[in-house]
């Protein structure tokens, strides 16, 4: 069968200039950007580093987090050291149990609470600001009068008491953060949406009918990302930091479950022991994590508004 | 024109806006702008009414009064014999697809956040939500091409295009619906002059294809009376003058649509040594 060669190419080509043209987004530029500040990409190697070590670290554990090494019990500053040899990595804690794995536990705990805590915060936060600023007037100033008396109730103290009468739980911990951590959020959700309701392109949309959830959800909320992607790498860290406090008072994550908060408590109550690796090994995994999400979340402000160099 | 049926009738439009002052306390009585105070006029179908005034004078207002995209102050507006003022929402919406609006600022008026074709397609998603995604798809294309862009960018953002690409968008998603009526609110005076030709001519041969009827605001004459069949001079939200373009133009009845004239430069060596000749006789008796 013969083909008419030439008449094939032509086709080729003309199916290749009808090709749809593949769009820049603004969110490619700004990864092109972000991927040019060294400190950024470190941090966010080092991160992805800690997420690795939090879910697949139990593979490497030889012992596991329960496990009591009866063999080294009572000889910890002695026997309990980090080694290679008995398989504690990391040393062993007071009880005898394994470092690591306890390390791999609190870091699963730590970041869960961050992430799904700045999750809570962004989704929440972000959606009411962009409410409250696009509705204006009377429904404005109701809700965000309920954010300021929300923001004034000293919150350490109310937390501190939901944990108190409700018991000390993982979910009392997330109910108490959640319920203050999403004032900030609105806050600068609202400024924003206020400056974008005036743009002409939700006009435009004003214009032809759009319905107003339809506005602020298609038009609002993915103009607000850049913001709300900068606040939410500076919440995760925050989160943490909260919930480390709350343990370190000995109100939060209890045991058997185990957070960095918890562990650095233990670890700086038994440093005059000689077991300095029972604090420095969670600390280690805390000050990485904080640093790289603080610096992550630089860059990304840079990389999301170049003007503002 | 006028032995047509209007398609819009506007009367005694008035618009105020309450200006707060600042630091103001709560029983502080706002101070009051008129922004519009009495603007009736009737638009005919297929026909272009220019309105003309100077900046702030409230040609943004009116526009946005008329679709009820703000609130006014008193005042009806007939769309093809139905009071738009005193209608539901629900069938309001009907009416908004018909009548369309193009922006001043070409890139403003586009969500840097949704491609070109997403962004031309939504009104015909709000107004037909049930259209199969392949039909909306071609619908964008065809349009597309009509307004002389290549249906190839349908995937591309609104900063990767130029100024005047990006109010051909903004004519794209006016007319995706249909529309009767559009708006144009100063579509051209953000644009570079050699574009600003271009975009008034699309205009053009869109309307007379469609046969639609345009409500063309600018700031200054010298594009108006290009495609207007008559023109409105709006002066501090008050009508100066309104009637055929070519009479508004060569014989200007208010002094405000004189100066706006004299503003202009005027590519026309007759009207020109008239304007000169007027302008010194002026001087002449001050
Ligand atoms: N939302 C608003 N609140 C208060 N004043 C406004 C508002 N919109 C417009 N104005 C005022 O109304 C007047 C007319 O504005 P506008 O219609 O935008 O003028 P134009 O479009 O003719 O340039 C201006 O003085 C402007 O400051
Ligand atoms: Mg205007």
């Amino acid at each position: 069968m013969m083909v008419d060669v030439q008449k094939m190419e032509q086709l080729a080509d003309n199916l290749a200039a009808q090709e749809e043209v593949v769009g820049r987004s603004l969110f490619a530029d700004a990864r092109r950007r972000f991927f040019k500040n060294k400190a950024a990409v470190v941090s966010l190697i080092l991160l992805c580093g800690v997420f690795l070590f939090s879910t697949f670290g139990h593979m490497i554990a030889v012992w596991s987090n329960e496990e009591i090494d009866w063999g080294i019990l009572g000889q910890i500053a002695e026997l309990g050291a980090p080694s290679i040899e008995n398989g504690h990595y990391f040393g062993a804690d007071e009880l005898g149990r394994d470092l690591f794995a306890r390390v791999v536990q609190g870091t699963q705990i730590s970041l869960m609470v961050g992430i799904i805590g700045a999750l809570i915060a962004v989704v929440v936060g972000t959606l009411y600001g962009a409410i409250a600023g696009y509705s204006g007037g009377k429904v404005d100033n109701v809700m965000m009068r309920i954010v300021d008396i929300l923001q004034s109730i000293p919150y350490m103290f109310v937390l501190i008491l939901l944990l108190v009468v409700f018991g000390r739980s993982i979910f009392m911990l997330f109910v108490g953060i959640g319920l203050i951590s999403w004032l900030d959020m609105s806050r600068i959700a609202r400024g924003q949406t206020l400056t974008l309701k005036n743009k002409e392109f939700v006009e435009a949309a004003i214009a032809t009918g759009v319905k107003p959830i339809t506005i602020i959800l298609r038009h609002i909320v993915p103009n607000l990302l850049g913001v709300v992607v900068v606040y939410s790498t500076l919440l995760v860290p925050q989160m943490i930091l909260t919930e480390s406090f709350i343990s370190f008072l000995g109100l939060g994550v209890q045991e058997p479950n185990t957070s960095w908060g918890a562990m650095i408590a233990e670890g700086a109550g038994t440093m005059q022991y000689g077991t300095l690796w029972q604090l420095a090994f969670p600390m280690f995994f805390f000050i990485i994590t904080l640093f790289s999400f603080f610096f992550i979340g630089d860059g990304l402000r840079d990389a999301l508004d170049p003007k503002d160099r | 024109m006028s032995t047509k049926e209007p398609i819009l009738s506007v009367r005694d439009m008035r618009v105020e806006f309450k200006i707060k002052k600042q630091n103001a306390l709560p029983w502080h009585q706002p101070d009051i702008l008129r922004a519009v105070k009495g603007v009736s006029f009737d638009l005919a179908e297929g026909e272009t009414l220019g309105i003309v005034g100077e900046s702030g004078c409230g040609k943004s207002t009116l526009a946005r009064a008329i679709i009820r995209m703000i609130p006014s102050q008193g005042g009806e507006v007939f769309w093809q014999g139905r009071d738009l003022m005193k209608m539901n929402e629900k069938d309001l919406l009907g009416i908004r697809k018909e009548i369309q609006m193009i922006f001043q600022d070409p890139l403003a008026s586009l969500n840097p956040r949704l491609t070109a074709g997403q962004i031309i397609a939504e009104p015909l998603k709000t107004h037909h939500p049930n259209t199969s995604k392949d039909e909306v798809k071609k619908q964008v294309r065809e349009l597309m091409e009509k307004v002389g862009l290549s249906a190839r960018m349908i995937n591309r953002y609104p900063h990767e295009f130029s100024g005047g690409q990006c109010q051909r968008i903004g004519i794209a998603r006016a007319l995706i619906t249909n529309p009767k009526l559009i708006i144009c609110d100063e579509p051209v005076s953000a644009l570079d002059v050699s574009v600003q030709a271009q975009v008034v001519n699309l205009l053009m041969d869109l309307q007379k294809e469609l046969g639609l009827s345009l409500l063309f605001i600018a700031h200054d004459l010298s594009v108006v009376k290009h495609i207007s069949n008559r023109i409105m001079v709006l002066e501090f939200g008050d009508i100066a003058e309104i009637g055929e373009a070519h009479d508004v133009i060569h014989n200007p009845q208010s002094p405000y649509t004189k100066e706006l004239i004299n503003a202009v430069p005027i590519p026309d060596p007759i009207a020109e040594r008239k304007r000169i000749a007027e302008r010194r006789a002026l001087e002449a008796k001050a």
